[in-house]
């Protein structure tokens, strides 16, 4: 049996961005998967612990005997087992691009991104809430660049950047919701407007993005037990 | 193969730019080393060809600047593909193995040494210390899982992981002394020991690693600059 063929698993759970990657991804290569929900308020499961025992987070995609671990990693991981429908650009400095945007959005646009949420008093939030507009005004150049005038970063097609970013517009939106600020707008963010809404609405994407006012309500009973949780 | 257009900016004391200048030697392509001052304040050059993150190290190919070292090493890997200088293994889930090991090493080892440098506290230093240490014993499995009994992480040659983390061993060294302690022990890691005296002697590796004493001399001067731009000002 190919490697191909071999059975697929993705552990994870419905809200987080990080796991979307991963079903979009399979989506994509019309790769079928079982879906594994962790319920991650309640304690980690046994299968996460062994598979993941390093991080211990989701998601992790099992495939045959293998786990994967690392959204970007299990991105470039499918892209490359069945490398039709390809995620990546061909050609190694759009990929070196994508690859820059895509770490730029985990390590430092995401994490601004949350510290709204977290921001205690107006002047933090304020601070927040700018930096995330600057890495948009950033993004908004990049996807010039990319997309070299078609509908996504990768041009005719969703790729890499598409997909690491897109998975972040379900917490936009809420931190959007719940700030009562358009972080994308017609003003600074014209063309990537327009991109989140084609993003949303692609076959690969539609039935894995979760609606806003689902995302909302978990994020609000997170908080609840956030703060529920005493200091020690 | 003589390459006009390939360019390094960087440091010598940087990890991360060593990493790029030993991808760059694997495969046989010279490049022009340009030095970007730590200790003074950032370039035009840097500035301009990495407005995102200012740092080094950025290469350039053709007047295409590049950022993020590990990024870097695989558009080298893919532009300069020679399967003998390989930098990334061929099969999909070993080059998941590998990506996942150098992404460690950049997300929780790094982090932990750097607190253990610039640590301003008794009680800061020892808890990175810990840090440290288990993350070498964490390699120290990654190691016995990745190398398949040869003797790098990456099989018969040098590859991704053995890059990340190799860069790493001068300032290893350095931070250690500076504990009194040997990060990587024999006691805990000792196939990392062995492995870590076959990557520095490595051909594409020895003239890269500084020397240890002009390192620790620049650690000084680098973690007195951090601290005092972290320092409170009134």
């Amino acid at each position: 049996m190919a490697k191909s063929d071999a059975e697929v698993k993705v552990l994870g759970t419905w809200a987080s961005p990080f796991v979307m990657r991963v079903r979009i991804s399979l989506n994509i290569k019309s790769v079928a998967y079982e879906f594994l929900q962790e319920r991650l308020w309640e304690g980690k499961s046994e299968l996460l612990l062994k598979s993941n025992p390093v991080h211990r987070k989701v998601p992790v995609l099992i495939h045959g005997d293998d786990t994967i671990c690392e959204s970007l990693i299990i991105v470039q991981y499918i892209d490359e087992v069945w490398p039709s429908a390809p995620i990546l650009p061909s050609d190694p400095h759009e990929r070196a691009t994508a690859r820059f945007w895509a770490a730029y959005l985990d390590d430092k646009w995401f994490p601004s991104l949350r510290a709204i949420g977290m921001a205690e008093g107006e002047d933090a939030r304020k601070a927040a809430i700018g930096q995330v507009e600057e890495g948009l005004m950033l993004l908004e150049e990049a996807f010039g660049k990319c997309s070299q005038g078609q509908a996504f970063f990768g041009k005719d097609q969703i790729g890499y950047l598409d997909i690491t970013f897109g998975c972040f517009l379900g917490w936009l939106r809420v931190t959007e919701k719940m700030s009562g600020i358009k972080l994308l707008n017609e003003i600074n963010t014209p063309a990537l407007l327009k991109w989140a809404n084609r993003f949303c609405n692609d076959a690969a994407v539609k039935d894995v993005m979760p609606e806003t006012e689902k995302l909302a309500e978990f994020a609000k009973m997170l908080r609840g037990r956030v703060r529920a949780t005493p200091k020690s | 193969m003589a390459e006009s257009n390939v360019k390094v900016l960087g440091t010598w004391a940087s990890p991360f730019v060593m990493r790029v200048k030993i991808a760059l030697h694997l495969k046989s392509v010279s490049y022009e080393d340009v030095e970007e001052d730590l200790l003074a304040p950032k370039s035009e050059l840097l500035l301009k060809s990495n407005p995102v993150y200012k740092k080094i190290p950025v290469f350039f190919h053709a007047h295409n600047p590049i950022c993020e070292s590990l990024i870097i090493l695989q558009y080298i890997d893919e532009v300069w593909t020679t399967s003998a200088s390989s930098i990334l293994p061929s099969d999909p889930y070993e080059r998941s193995q590998s990506r996942f090991w150098a992404a460690y090493v950049d997300d929780k080892f790094f982090p932990a040494l750097r607190r253990l440098l610039i640590g301003a506290t008794e009680e800061d230093k020892k808890a990175a210390l810990a840090e440290v240490v288990e993350g070498t014993v964490v390699l120290e499995g990654a190691f016995g899982e990745l190398s398949k009994g040869k003797a790098f992480f990456g099989g018969d040659n040098i590859g991704f992981v053995d890059i990340a983390l190799g860069s790493l061993l001068g300032w290893i060294e350095v931070i250690g002394k500076q504990c009194e302690t040997k990060l990587v022990s024999e006691a805990k890691t000792p196939r990392l020991v062995q492995w870590a005296d076959c990557f520095s002697a490595h051909e594409a590796v020895k003239d890269v690693l500084p020397d240890v004493d002009k390192l620790a001399d620049f650690g000084l001067k680098l973690r007195a600059k951090i601290l005092k731009a972290l320092a409170p000002t009134n």
